[in-house]
């Protein structure tokens, strides 16, 4: 078992806070190590939501009465958390959504297939992208003529960054990346990248999905145009989801929903928009998942996203050590945790990672196997699939040493 | 091993992973069929050759987990011999047997030793590995060209 270690975070005090992690799995203690796929959630967000419902439910931005204010004063309270978690200038940068997904489509549809690109312009996304920053860019070259190029991954998991020098041209509009990657871990120098796009007159995307919930993000300092991430990846309730955009990227976007909210005035047959970021609002929002986000962001303030960075920096150099020692189990991505988040995937020899995901559910851990919705990556590396642990704040070096003690199994059942 | 995992993983289901039996090409086959589980990249090709309406000959390649690769050794040692509608009838059995609760009886005497992927019916999310070599055996035998895909 792992020595209790010099932990900056209290993971027996976070531990408590989660309910589910009280609950046992086929009689077994739930080690839930697939917060890549989607986090767990504290009382305190939970308590929000249920808050929410039982004391002041009511529309925002429409109601005159007290009900109705407290319930705005609540949603856009938590628009200004987020703000100030990312670092953003105002409040009026940031747009709900109901996911990564939702933000990646409304820039994809509303600044590339309505905005001002053209036939013939080129948009670079990579290879290591989630499906939800690669398909909506299919749409805008099926309907818009864009030409889509990508940039590669070297064997060890990182971006072929000396790429973007070829494919960037004067007629790239739109530079796609991921922050961090859901099944590598790779962290990508953003910043960097961004900073190549401006060059040549393009904006950048980013897609802070895995980034966001994991390590401190200044987007004043990335420089990027647009930032798309979800709550419930990061504490916050499901249905929930947030782009950054800067001002004027936002103002040169179109909106992807026609409604209630989004309008100054509706005439028969014509209608005038509402200001960003409300513009990118219509019809009624999800009230009680912002208030819930706006809670979540608070208790990750509260624990400081350095000390979260560097906890999980920590657990997954443990996990390298020990799952890269196994004989027979291969990890995939960076082995610098510098340029990792805790995200890892394996595979086990003469296992099939969806056996391995079932073994290890016996023993009451929770990790994914599969694509990780990632199947270009997956073809790059020519792999049909993979498994992988994520890890977060409620976890510790003991949740590690008990996978480590599945895997065994896993290999005496496949032997 | 757990109880259940022993259920999952017994002793046969793992030898036919390791060692599947009838697992190659048919050349010239009478039919064929591809079946694609895309959420785990399970990929199965059921080769048939018929005569008079029986499954003269059956074989499969391709690549999966250990119940879905055990699934599809173990069907066409099962179906060989069969007529289509008795195939087809198997089929009916073994789909009940694993969307069915624990504990429920199994028709052991018309399943064979496909009986020993009972235990498949405590994991809802391997019911797919286990149907998806049945559902392209059916595929080749209605002659579908299209890929079967299983979400
Ligand atoms: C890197 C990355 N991008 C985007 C997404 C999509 O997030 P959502 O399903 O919340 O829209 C995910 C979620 O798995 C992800 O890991």
């Amino acid at each position: 078992m792992a020595k209790p270690a010099k932990m900056l975070l209290n993971v027996p005090a976070i531990k408590a806070d989660f309910p589910i992690l009280q609950r046992k799995v086929r009689d077994r203690r739930l080690v839930y190590l697939d917060s890549a796929a989607t986090s767990q959630k504290p009382k305190q967000v939970i308590e929000a939501t249920t808050d929410f419902y039982s004391r002041y439910n009511a529309n925002v931005h429409r109601a005159i009465y007290e009900l109705g204010e407290e319930a705005t004063r609540e949603y856009e309270g938590a628009r200004e958390k987020i703000a100030a978690f990312i670092g953003a200038r105002s409040p009026n940068e940031i747009v709900f959504t109901k996911s990564t997904t939702e933000s990646l489509n409304l820039v994809a549809y509303g600044y590339g297939l309505k905005g001002k690109l053209q036939k013939g312009d080129e948009i670079v996304g990579t290879v290591m992208e989630h499906h939800s920053n690669h398909v909506p860019w299919h749409f805008v070259k099926d309907h818009k003529g864009a030409v889509l190029k990508y940039v590669d991954v070297n064997d060890d998991g990182t971006l072929k960054i000396e790429q973007y020098d070829e494919l960037l041209t004067k007629r790239t509009k739109i530079v796609t990346v991921t922050l961090c990657s859901n099944v590598l871990g790779t962290i990508n120098p953003v910043k960097e990248i961004a900073k190549r796009a401006h060059e040549v007159g393009a904006v950048c995307v980013v897609d802070a999905a895995q980034a966001a919930p994991h390590m401190p993000i200044d987007v004043q300092d990335l420089n990027a145009d647009f930032l798309a991430f979800s709550g419930h990846k990061m504490l916050g309730p499901t249905g929930i989801g947030i782009l950054h955009g800067k001002p004027e990227a936002l103002e040169a976007t179109e909106p992807l929903l026609g409604g209630g909210e989004m309008i100054r005035e509706v005439h028969l047959g014509r209608a005038s928009w509402n200001d960003v970021p409300y513009r990118f609002e219509g019809g009624t929002p999800n009230i009680a998942g912002a208030i819930g986000l706006g809670a979540a962001v608070d208790y990750l303030t509260n624990l400081g996203m350095e000390a979260v960075r560097t906890h999980e920096m920590e657990i997954t150099q443990y996990a390298l050590d020990k799952i890269g020692r196994i004989k027979g189990v291969t990890t995939y991505g960076p082995k610098d945790v510098k340029k990792k988040a805790g995200v890892l995937a394996f595979t086990i020899d003469n296992a099939h990672p969806h056996d391995v995901a079932s073994i290890l559910d016996v023993e009451g851990i929770c990790v994914r196997s599969g694509h990780h919705c990632a199947q270009p990556l997956m073809e790059r590396y020519d792999l049909p699939a993979t498994a992988r642990a994520s890890f977060y704040v409620y976890n510790d070096l003991e949740d590690v040493d008990v996978l480590v003690a599945g895997i065994k199994k896993v290999q005496e059942v496949f032997a | 091993m757990m109880a259940d995992l022993r259920e999952l993983y017994q002793e046969t289901i793992l030898d036919h992973s390791k060692r599947p039996r009838n697992f190659h090409e048919i050349p010239h086959p009478d039919a064929s069929a591809v079946g694609h589980n895309p959420l785990c990249g399970d990929r199965v090709t059921v080769f048939l050759r018929l005569s008079d309406g029986v499954l003269a000959d059956v074989a499969f390649v391709g690549q999966g987990c250990a119940i879905s690769k055990a699934s599809a050794s173990l069907m066409t040692d099962a179906v060989k011999g069969k007529t289509k509608a008795q195939a087809h009838e198997l089929f009916e059995k073994f789909r009940r047997m694993v969307t069915g609760r624990p504990g429920d009886p199994v028709d052991t005497p018309s399943l064979g030793k496909l009986a020993v992927l009972s235990g498949v019916c405590e994991f809802p999310v391997r019911v797919k590995c286990a149907s998806l070599p049945w559902h392209t055996l059916e595929a080749a035998i209605e002659a579908k060209k299209e890929i079967v895909s299983l979400e």
